[in-house]
Parts: structure tokens; sequence; C-alpha cells
């Protein structure tokens, strides 16, 4: 497969996990695009870490998207490190683990790298594509690179370009896992070695930026850990650094520091727009008409991380596209996190709008009384 | 924004599927021809496109000011995106739609005659509802008691209210014509809703409670 940068990848393994059924004419099939440390469990339980799917509280039986009706399908992104060919996998020029030998990926290669996948299962066209946050990029591209493909989509918390703050904070972690003297160059798997110091520092910085100053307060305030007073030390003598200290311990042991470095270059690169002479809207023509795909965007009111305002402007777009879209602006404190906690409001609009887009499809009767 | 209004003495029209469709909002959907694309602005909790969409098979797109609304709107499947009439019309394309809708909505915009231009543009023809400030008993609260008048479709009081431009039918027929849009139809709601009361005809500013038009540009 071509890629962005120039390179080619192939042949390539993509890992991906299926849940309900394809029915008989192949239209009710839901791609889910997963986040920079997402993957492919999105519902059953991780095989590292033990927990329930990352997206479980959204989908499964009888939940929004709902598995006794649609054929969810959930793939590990290239460059990823659960299963599809990412940095950590062998090289097979070189008979050893790729490192910074692997090329440099971006939304569109793993969209394309997606497309070969739903090829193959034979599916000609998506019900409904949806993601957040890095997840929402893809789902963006997908829309936009193959709309004749997608009858709708939901991205989600996300934007249609990489901020230059975004950029900044993926800059920390990456310079946090290079800093670390066991990163090795990226050769760390052939000497044997893991940079788990600056991986662990990568995503407590990111995890920060999940969250709200209101929901870390919310939850730790100034407590201490496991302390009445203060120590006059350097542990972790407040609940949120044992915390964060906790996220960047756990991630690790599922996570390839390398991975991190590509899939968070590939959000950088994100700019959906400049791929269009600049133009947002220009994403979503098809020979000059408006797209035919149908759009929900929703966004979080304390998400600081993909604001409202990138949201907005992809309503903007569309709206100048005459695009069919709905936007819904959630309140919560919960920051970024939000699109995977158990947001209420969010989880009736994701279950109304594939409600309305299943009718439109021809995958329910037309309803009667609203 | 939800119906600025808090009128409930109205009496329904059938409707298809038994829930009550505000008269005003009846005499709208009749305005708007089977099968044509609908933008409405200010579309509350999707009332007015429901009753599109399930009777006249009308492809459907709302703006909503009130999170409330636009949550109520999304959850039953139909296309409303969280906005601002004064801010967010200017991405519209020209001639997006068949009918751009702005129902009770035209009084609590910041500027008006831009919306209304706006209006006139996006769709083909623009349909427009607002309450009349010449009606009589908003001058009677205002020329015999001497306060801000509070009527049924007028519920607020002074401090309180979201509306901000009021304007009598006059007052519109003025914009109108001053902006170069032709009003294609009127159709004026007297006290009985009755827009064919003889009053409401003799003397439509006096005696209309309401007033819908249906615009295009010339």
């Amino acid at each position: 497969m071509p890629l962005d940068c120039g390179a080619a990848l192939g042949p390539f393994t993509m890992a991906y996990r299926t849940y309900g059924t394809l029915n008989a004419d192949r239209s009710n099939a839901i791609l889910i695009c997963h986040a920079l440390t997402g993957d492919q469990f999105v519902i059953d339980r991780h095989p590292i870490t033990g927990k329930p799917g990352w997206w479980s509280i959204l989908v499964g039986p009888g939940l929004p998207v709902d598995t006794n009706r649609y054929f969810v399908i959930c793939s590990n992104v290239i460059g990823g490190c659960m299963g599809t060919t990412g940095p950590q996998d062998i090289d097979p020029a070189t008979g050893s683990p790729y490192g910074l030998n692997f090329p440099v990926i971006t939304i569109p290669d793993m969209v394309r790298a997606q497309k070969l996948l739903i090829d193959h299962l034979g599916i000609d066209k998506l019900f409904c594509v949806i993601g957040g946050s890095m997840g929402g990029m893809q789902v963006l591209e997908w829309a936009s690179r193959y709309p004749e493909h997608v009858f709708s989509c939901m991205p989600i918390a996300t934007a249609a370009r990489h901020s230059a703050q975004n950029i900044a904070f993926n800059e920390v972690g990456r310079q946090a896992i290079m800093a670390d003297p066991d990163w090795c160059g990226g050769a760390y798997q052939i000497l044997d070695k893991r940079p788990h110091a600056g991986l662990a520092v990568a995503r407590m910085a990111a995890h920060i930026t999940y969250l709200s100053e209101t929901a870390l307060h919310r939850k730790f305030g100034r407590s201490l850990q496991d302390r009445k007073g203060i120590t006059y030390g350097f542990d972790a003598e407040f609940q949120v650094e044992s915390y964060l200290r906790h996220q960047g311990i756990t991630f690790v042991d599922r996570f390839d520091a390398n991975s991190y470095l590509y899939i968070s270059r590939a959000m950088d690169y994100f700019d959906l727009a400049a791929d269009h002479g600049g133009v947002l809207a220009n994403a979503f023509r098809v020979n000059g008409q408006g797209t035919p795909v149908r759009f929900c965007l929703v966004s979080f009111s304390s998400d600081w991380l993909f604001p409202s305002r990138e949201s907005r402007a992809i309503v903007h777009a569309l709206n100048a596209a005459a695009a069919n879209v709905s936007f819904v602006e959630v309140e919560t404190d919960k920051g970024h996190d939000a699109f995977l906690l158990d947001e209420p409001n969010f989880h009736q609009v994701a279950h109304g709008f594939l409600e309305g887009c299943a009718e439109h499809r021809g995958l329910t009767p037309p309803r009667g009384p609203r | 924004m939800m119906p600025r209004d808090r009128g409930a003495a109205l009496a329904p029209a059938p409707l298809r599927h038994g829930a009550p469709l505000r008269i005003d909002l009846k005499l709208v959907a009749d305005m708007i021809a089977p099968g044509s694309r609908v933008l409405d602005i200010g579309c509350g909790d999707g009332t007015l496109l429901g009753y599109l969409a399930d009777a006249k098979r009308v492809d459907g797109r709302g703006i909503e000011l009130s999170m409330d609304g636009v949550h109520a709107c999304v959850s039953q499947g139909l296309s409303v995106i969280q906005g601002d009439a004064d801010t967010d019309l200017v991405n519209y394309p020209t001639h997006a739609f068949d009918y751009a809708v702005l129902g009770q909505t035209l009084q609590a915009t910041r500027n008006p005659r831009q919306v209304l231009q706006h209006l006139v543009r996006i769709g083909r023809h623009a349909v427009v509802s607002f309450p009349n400030f010449g009606y009589w008993r908003v001058r009677l609260a205002l020329g015999v008691r001497g306060t801000m008048p509070v009527t049924d479709h007028l519920g607020f009081a002074w401090w309180e209210t979201p509306n901000i431009h009021f304007c009598t039918i006059s007052d519109f027929d003025h914009l109108c014509r001053d902006n170069g849009i032709i009003i294609e139809h009127r159709v004026i709601l007297g006290r009985r809703s009755e827009s064919t009361a003889w009053t409401s005809r003799l003397h439509p500013n006096l005696f209309g409670e309401q007033a819908i038009f249906l615009l295009r540009h010339a």
C-alpha cells in the first residue's frame, strides 16, 4: 500500500474485531475508529489489562450502537501495537523490528488501510463510521475520501486539523520518550530494553489534557495520598500525583513507545483543509455537489483539547457544502475523556442519529409518531 | 431558539400522528411544498421539522440555540445543529434550500434585517412568523395602562424577555419593501386564530395578533 510519505508498506497485517452479524445485503456495517492509544477491543475485555472494552458503555447489545442490529468492525490502526503492523513488528527487508525504519504514517494512510479491510470483508458501503478524538479525524477522512462508501458518520470530540497547542503537547510526550536512555534511538527492542519511564511520562502529560480542571479538582482536590500531612519530599504526596503515576505505569504494559511516536505524529500532520486547497468545505464536496454523507458531530463543553469551536468549524464547512449535518455540544465537566464515559445526553444523541439514519437507509421501517 | 411565545390558547390543528400542532406552525407548514428542502431556523424541539418530514416528506434541517432543543431534535433523528441565527446563517450557500423558515424568532435576533436578508438568500422562499406589536391589546397596555405589554403571545415581563426587536405588521411590510423582498403571501392570525376574521382583514395591523409571511428575493 502506498503511503503519503512516499514509501510503501506491504504486505502488512490488520488486526480487527467484529461484533454482531452482517445482514444479507451487507448494509448494516458500522466501522469504529479508535483514538491515539485505543485498539480494536471495543467491547470485549482487553487481552493485556483485562479491563472491559474501551467503548463497552456505548457499543453492545441494546446499547446506542446496538450489536443486535449492526455489524460493528474495529481495527487497530497501522503503526499500532495490538496486532496491526507497526514499528515493533519485523521488517521483512532486514529481519529485525522496524523501529524507526517504519515509514511515517498519516491519518489518510490509516483510513486507506481500513478501506482495504472493508473491501476484504465484502462491504461496499458502511452504514456509519464512528470515532472520537483521533478516531474522529479518521471519520472525517473517511467521509471526505470515500463519500460514496459511507452512508453516515459521527466525528466526536475531534478537529479537522491538529492545533498548535495539541502538536505541542504531543511533542512533550515524544521528547519524554526520546529522552529515556532506554529508548536507544528507537532500537530498544533489539537491545532488549524498554523506555518505560519516558512512555509513562508521555502518558501522564497527555492524560492531563484528557481531563478538565473541574474534573481533576472534583476527583482529587488537594487530597493527600495515604498520609495525614505533607512530608516535604518528592513522593507522590498528592492523590492526583499518585493517580497520574498509576496511569503512566499501567500504560507501558500495553503500549509500544515507538507506536506512540508514530501515531501521535500522524495526528499532528492531520489537516483536512490543507489537503483540499485550504478550503475545508471542499473536503466535503463531490464533483462540485454537497456530500451525500449524513453527519452528526458531538463535542463536549469542557473539552479543551478538542474544544467545541473545532467541531463548529467543521459544521460551518459542512453547511457551506450544503451537507446534512447535526451538531450537539454536550454539557459536561469531564473534559475530552467525556466521549468515553457515561454521558447520557451523548448516548441519546448517538442513538437518535443512528435510528434516523437506519430509517433513511431502509434498515428499519419508517417510524410512526415522533 | 425555542419559540418566543408562551401561547397555548390556540386551537390545535389535526396532525397525522395525533400530536397537536400549533395553529401558527400548521399555517407555516401549509406554505411549504411537499418534498422540498427546508431549513428551520429556531426550530425549538423540532415539532415543525418532524411534522414536515412525516406529513410532507420534506428534507429538513434545523438550527437551534438552546441545547435542550438541539438534543431533543437530534435524539429523534432530525438533522439539527446548535447555532445562532445572527452568526451562523452566513455560512450557508445561496439557494441551498427551497424554504428558509424563521418561526417566532425574528424579534429575538440582534440584527433582524440581516437575518431576513440571509433568509431570502439561503431559501428560494422564506417563511417568517412573528407576533404583531401593533395588536390592539399591545397598544392598549402601552397606550392606556402605560405598561409594557404581556399577552398570550408576548408572555415575558420586560426585564426577562429575549424579544429585543419587536415590530408591527406595517413595520415588517416596510422592511421587506425597502430591501427588495417580495411578499408572496401573508396570513394574519387574529385573537381567535382566524385568519379570515373580518376584523383582521379590515385592519390587520390592529387586529392581527400574529403574522406569517411567505417571501422571496426580488
